[in-house]
């Protein structure tokens, strides 16, 4: 237990201590990458808690995906250091304010015992009565389902409608764009795509396409 | 009261020297074996072309990867004035790690002695998913803190390519994982033991392995851990007919070795979850007296070079694939196909209990 606590206190730490550098680092590129070294360390948490499934997943899905488009749109952007500055002179009483009575809060919600620390305490505590030999993604899985099912496909259908409403806001029919068409181009064979033609001494012979009949029309 | 506190010291002290032992003889046999792979990658790449490859250093150029390791380690590390210093040297550091991470959790035999793995964790899969997603920031990094135009546009070019064929990846360990009904990678060699083969009465054999049951999604898989692993024909972030050296090229000496070293191995990484997940891992491919005999560590070699082997025909042989195209594929391809899949192979396992 002595291990499993240092490595508590280490991945605590660092979760803090990146968290902390985040809103300080001056660039916005090292920013998300201690946003990502915030992500690791919780999962690192995760897995102290004998949720091993969730630390993946953790990793996977914010790491792996979502940090990467962060860090994708944050490399592109062309920052101005003076003006943020500024900005964060200017917002720094809401900023305080807001983060006031979110502290206000917490601090109200543990001193009337809000929070029940039952099963918090007891590291890898079965979920519901699946018992203890049962895999955390089993019991997971069960538990989303069977008893969560509903809660699941409607979190779902969320994420389908604000997939669809972002394609639809940037999906666009350009009128002058050439595509290719993969499955006419595997198509042809030498019968469509070739003609042989005699040219006559000193004349010459236009492709019969398309584009080449209107050209010889104008 | 001190003394058993002592004894539980002296027994984290044991596990941390066991861990670090197993691990010690995983990178070193890694290593080496990387250094001869990535000579047989040029052996075959200049056979296909009928040339005779590195066969200066070494007998047939054995020792032509030693000699461009001590070259690269001997040369002076160019960092460009207007980089980003640190995130310029995390970047090479940060693939290398994450790919020699992935090997912990790669099982390669199982017999009477365990299992021959460093940390056998409940959900494996998942891990080496999340480490091959990872792979994405060194190159992303790389690119950004280089502050060079082609670097920059090669990283953007990865970032989209991982993210898009690390879906149809994981659609693929879904239908794996359908079949198995476990995360554990050794659970999935082992799962493999009976299927389409022993359904018909045939004594154990390669026809049990998921490449046959599950043989689509084997291409899909061999395709998409092309892409995943930035390897021709769908190294457009290294593309050096458009973009010099990609994300590499304002990288020299350590750093690019690194860089290299990071991608070889993960791509061997991605030859061993293939073994894992489709070629039946450590098992004979026939249960028979002198192919069990074979410790199935060789097995499991055997196999994962051959998986190399098509890696570097892949090379040889295909043209790189535009930008548009390879999002095509991905997107209007493997994942439909892959999900399809997903949803057959539940319906099959649901209700008619052939696999």
């Amino acid at each position: 237990m002595a291990l499993t606590a240092g490595f508590f206190y280490l991945f605590a730490a660092l979760a803090v201590a990146s968290a902390a550098m985040v809103i300080l680092a001056r660039n916005p590129v090292h920013a998300v990458l201690f946003l990502i070294l915030a992500f690791f360390n919780a999962a690192g948490l995760f897995i102290l808690l004998g949720a091993e499934f969730l630390a993946m997943i953790l990793v996977v899905v914010y790491v792996g995906a979502v940090a990467v488009l962060f860090l994708f749109v944050v490399m592109m952007l062309d920052v101005d250091f003076a003006e943020l500055k500024a900005g964060f002179i200017k917002n720094a009483p809401i900023g305080l304010i807001v983060g006031g009575i979110v502290m206000g809060e917490l601090i109200l919600l543990f001193v009337s015992g809000g929070f029940e620390l039952g099963l918090a305490q007891q590291p890898g505590a079965p979920i519901a009565e699946l018992g203890r030999d049962v895999s955390n993604t089993k019991q997971l899985g069960l538990l989303l389902y069977t008893r969560y099912v509903f809660f699941f496909q409607i979190a779902g259908l969320v994420l389908l409608v604000a997939m669809i409403g972002a394609i639809v806001l940037t999906l666009q029919h350009r009128k002058n764009v050439r595509r290719q068409s993969i499955a006419a181009q595997v198509a042809r064979t030498p019968a469509t795509g070739m003609a042989i033609v005699k040219v006559p001494p000193g004349g010459y012979v236009l492709p019969p396409t398309e584009s080449n009949k209107t050209e010889t029309q104008d | 009261m001190a003394e058993s506190s002592w004894d539980l010291w002296l027994d984290y002290a044991l596990w941390l020297a066991i861990m670090v032992g197993w691990s010690l003889l995983t990178l070193v046999v890694l290593l080496v074996l990387i250094a001869f792979l990535l000579l047989m990658d040029r052996k075959v790449w200049a056979a296909v072309q009928m040339r005779r490859g590195p066969n200066v250093v070494g007998a047939f150029g054995l020792l032509q990867s030693f000699a461009d390791l001590l070259k690269f380690v001997f040369k002076e590390p160019v960092i460009p004035a207007g980089a980003n210093k640190g995130v310029f040297l995390l970047a090479p550091v940060a693939t290398a790690m994450f790919a020699l991470a992935s090997w912990a959790v790669i099982p390669v035999n199982e017999d009477s002695l365990g299992k021959w793995v460093i940390s056998d964790l409940n959900v494996g899969v998942l891990y080496l998913l999340a480490l091959s997603s990872l792979a994405v920031y060194g190159i992303i990094m790389g690119g950004w803190a280089s502050n060079s135009k082609y670097p920059f546009m090669g990283s953007l070019r990865s970032a989209a390519q991982m993210v898009s064929y690390e879906v149809s990846i994981g659609l693929v360990i879904v239908t794996v994982i359908l079949c198995v009904g476990s995360l554990n990678l050794t659970d999935i060699v082992n799962a493999q033991k009976t299927g389409v083969g022993t359904g018909i009465g045939l004594p154990a054999s390669a026809l049990d392995w998921y490449w046959l049951a599950l043989f689509p999604m084997f291409v899909i898989f061999y395709v998409s851990a092309l892409a995943e692993t930035n390897r021709p024909p769908f190294d457009l972030v290294e593309a050096e007919s458009e973009l010099v050296a990609g994300f590499m090229v304002e990288y020299s000496s350590t750093p690019y070795l690194l860089f290299m070293l990071g991608e070889y191995v993960s791509i061997v990484a991605m030859c061993a979850l293939a073994t894992i997940l489709f070629l039946g891992g450590w098992l004979p491919p026939v249960d028979v007296a002198p192919f069990n005999w074979v410790p199935g560590i060789l097995w499991f070699l055997i196999k994962t070079v051959f998986v190399f082997f098509l890696i570097s025909m892949a090379k040889a042989l295909v043209p790189r694939y535009r930008y548009d195209q390879l999002m095509r594929l991905g997107w209007k391809v493997f994942l439909p196909l892959s999900l399809a899949m997903v949803v057959i192979v539940a319906g099959i396992l649901q209700y008619a209990r052939v696999a």
